[in-house]
């Protein structure tokens, strides 16, 4: 018996859920053969502010939480990858005309980066922070925090392990983002939103749009509740104007200095980038209460 | 019984000023090639000395002997030894500290206790800290080798002119980076001080360099191709627009910009601790510091009290001559910086706040400012909301914990806050609830070359001091890239 196979509508993930955009656009996702995909939604800058309001919310809950909660998170989100691997290997090989083998490669190393970050969130203090031996009475501590909402311009080429390469570092420190999917991919990028939605990530921790680059990016930039960019998948015309927008609030801006290698294990910069050093001063009094000339 | 102070004054002899003081570029003072400028004392506005300025030509100059050094000796050299110049240096500055802090007061106008007891032994300090890093920088936690960045154009303002070029070139070196400086163009002569005893100490010739001018040497500077990382400390529009104009260049950028730190005073809080607290946070320096505690936040239950507790503190600081060793606060650093301070305040007033301020007497000659407090205010104020950066306090109330949290966030600076409570729970939740870089629990203006420090927002970012803040100064960017 035939079935005709019911296709799946492609739409933003904005606060944890799926709109179409406000402004009604789409546009066509082409698989490797320039043959049509699917339709997805065209992001527009009034979706992108409302991602960013969402951003902010998400924000307030996730940098609240602990770092283990934090980190069986985004375990999680390992693990519902995983259930849903099949899937992706079989989207990749037709957005990308990518082999089994790689595609499943690529699956694979996009699982193994989630779970890399989950174990990172609990030790970002240790190896970032310090206690400080100050010459006073006071006990000081320095140690990272969030830097807030961060806007993120996704990668192109391997749209799976790029994606959750920019996404996964930014919320690891506790921030929430407004990730612009390449362009290109919208259909990997929406379907691992389904990921999201089902792997305990607070509402808006992470928002994906999809869209044009060279329209949102701007926006992004722009925007003065965006506290920080990643401009990973902007070239290098695109990223001096945007650099110049962020500039108008202070943005902490991320470039990297070449093509990123995302098979190779990931560093740290990614991580640094998006985090604030705190440093607290509390007194200890003028006596000293550790000591004593009894023992 | 009517008490009186002496007058304490320090002797303006023993900082030996000179009638001319030149650019230090490549192990040499020679004359630069730009105008010349004076430089005034703001305690009585007068002349003090003449400063030779540098043109472009001079800063090209001080780029390429800053590369050679870095190329040639100073990113050869072993960690240890790069150390032992900056132990060199520290003992330097201790051993003329004297000099120094009567330089930087009758240059700067800050009391002469503030830089005796802070600012030049902090620069020291800070040195001294930073040399210790210099063979230890594998322990960083960025890798086996850690690598400087190259050249560094750095611009310090006129608050701390030897304590901020301190922090920039103590954390550079300890690197391995060679710098090129430029003091702010009011305050250029502690810093010209402190390059008699870097040449004292044998640094090899280019590996610090000081170029002297207005803010246009600093632009030239900070976008000179040679330059491979820029740190800058000053107003956050200028922050802005270097980062604009490094758009796209690559170039690594530390900005340590404004602030309006708020003072969040809980009524459960020891009152007259709290109050010193609150001087400390908005008069130290004439409030001419990027973290004062400009915005006073506090509970509603105890606000008159506390406010009447505070007038009558301020009443007895003594304003005046900053060579006196008595003076309390000093002289503000420049007339048009008291203008500016005038304005802000003339806002503030027409937006109707309350203004009241110390009778104490000023001085006749050079640029004084009452100690002021602006009750009555409310966060839409611009007294509220823009740095001040003088002896002005905008004070407003809260009712609980939550809303002083959301009326100290909401401002687009981040650099620094003060929690005034006797509850350790409540400090250290408030302490993490706040957007800023630095807190401080029932204490104000604490600074020490080990703690870190620096901004959450448009207060910048990067870090100075610290582990963080030599990270500033280091590769530390680890992804593989193919290309």
């Amino acid at each position: 018996m035939s079935h005709l196979a019911v296709t799946k509508t492609y739409k933003l993930f904005i606060g944890g859920a799926f709109p179409r955009s406000e402004s009604g656009r789409t546009y066509q996702a082409r698989d490797d053969d320039g043959n049509f995909m699917a339709n997805a939604a065209l992001a527009s800058r009034k979706d992108l502010r409302d991602a960013v309001v969402a951003a902010r919310k998400g924000y307030a809950a996730w940098s609240k939480a602990t770092a283990y909660n934090r980190g069986q998170v985004i375990y999680r989100l390992a693990e519902m990858l995983e259930s849903r691997k099949a899937e992706f290997v079989e989207l990749i090989m037709i957005s990308t005309g990518a082999s089994t083998k790689t595609a499943t490669a690529e699956v694979n190393a996009s699982i193994d980066r989630l779970v890399h970050y989950a174990g990172w969130t609990d030790k970002l203090a240790a190896v970032l922070g310090s206690s400080n031996p100050v010459s006073s009475p006071y006990f000081s501590y320095s140690t990272p925090e969030a830097t807030g909402v961060v806007g993120i311009l996704a990668p192109t080429g391997t749209p799976l392990l790029g994606l959750i390469s920019v996404i996964a570092p930014v919320i690891t420190g506790g921030n929430a983002c407004v990730a612009v999917a390449a362009e290109h991919d919208p259909c990997v990028a929406i379907t691992f939103a389904e990921v999201i939605a089902t792997s305990d990530v607070p509402a808006g921790v992470i928002n994906i749009l999809t869209g044009k680059i060279t329209e949102l990016a701007p926006h992004l930039a722009g925007h003065a509740d965006v506290n920080a960019l990643d401009l990973t998948g902007a070239d290098a015309e695109l990223r001096t104007s945007l650099e110049q927008s962020a500039s108008e609030t202070v943005k902490r801006v991320y470039v990297p200095k070449g093509v990123p290698d995302f098979t190779a294990a990931p560093g740290i910069a990614r991580l640094r980038a998006f985090l604030e050093i705190k440093t607290v001063w509390h007194p200890t009094g003028a006596l000293s209460l550790s000591g004593g000339t009894a023992y | 019984m009517e008490w009186e102070y002496s007058p304490a004054p320090e002797s303006s002899a023993i900082a030996d000023i000179k009638d001319r003081y030149l650019p230090f570029i490549d192990g040499t003072f020679k004359e630069g090639n730009g105008e010349d400028r004076e430089t005034i004392n703001p305690g009585t506005a007068k002349r003090l000395s003449t400063v030779s300025t540098v043109n472009d030509a001079d800063i090209d100059r001080a780029v390429n002997a800053a590369r050679q050094a870095y190329e040639n000796v100073w990113s050869d050299m072993s960690g240890a030894e790069r150390g032992k110049f900056l132990f060199r240096i520290a003992r330097g500055i201790a051993e003329r500290s004297r000099e120094l802090a009567v330089v930087e007061t009758l240059d700067n106008g800050k009391p002469i206790k503030e830089t005796r007891d802070f600012d030049v032994p902090a620069a020291a300090q800070h040195f001294f800290y930073h040399a210790g890093w210099a063979d230890k920088l594998q322990h960083l936690g960025l890798g086996p080798a850690p690598r400087p960045l190259g050249v560094a154009g750095q611009v310090i303002p006129w608050n701390f002119p030897l304590l901020m070029a301190a922090w920039k070139i103590a954390p550079a070196l300890a690197a391995g980076n060679t710098v090129v400086i430029k003091p702010a163009e009011t305050t250029p002569l502690s810093i010209l001080v402190l390059a008699e005893i870097i040449a004292d100490a044998d640094l090899p010739p280019g590996v610090v360099n000081i170029v002297t001018g207005a803010g246009d040497v600093g632009s030239t500077l900070v976008n000179h191709r040679g330059i491979d990382k820029v740190a800058f400390t000053g107003s956050t529009a200028v922050g802005r627009r270097i980062q604009r104009e490094l758009a796209g260049t690559g170039r690594k950028i530390t900005l340590e910009l404004g602030g309006k730190g708020a003072n969040i005073i809980f009524d459960d809080a020891a009152q007259d601790q709290a109050v010193e607290g609150i001087i400390n946070g908005i008069f130290f320096n004439q409030g001419q510091v990027c973290c004062a505690g400009s915005r006073l936040l506090v509970q509603e239950s105890i606000a008159e009290e506390f406010t009447e507790r505070l007038k009558q503190r301020i009443e007895t600081l003594r304003v005046g001559d900053p060579m006196d060793k008595n003076t309390d606060v000093g002289a503000i650093n420049s007339e048009a910086q008291l203008d500016r301070i005038t304005a802000l305040m003339k806002a503030g007033i027409a937006e109707g706040a309350e203004l009241w301020s110390s009778s104490c007497p000023l001085p006749k000659n050079g640029f004084y400012l009452s100690p002021s407090i602006f009750t009555n205010a409310t966060p839409s104020m611009r007294i509220a909301r823009e740095e001040i950066f003088g002896p002005v306090l905008t004070t407003m109330t809260f009712r609980t914990p939550d809303e002083a949290v959301s009326k100290a966030n909401n401002s687009p600076y981040g650099l620094s806050a003060g929690v005034w409570t006797e509850k350790g729970s409540r400090a250290m939740g408030m302490a993490a609830a706040l957007r800023a870089g630095v807190i401080w629990d029932n204490t104000f203006n604490r600074f020490d070359p080990a703690a870190s420090f620096g901004g959450y927002k448009e207060s910048g970012f990067g870090r100075e001091g610290g582990p963080s803040g030599l990270a500033a100064y280091l590769d530390t960017d680890d992804e593989v890239v193919t290309q």
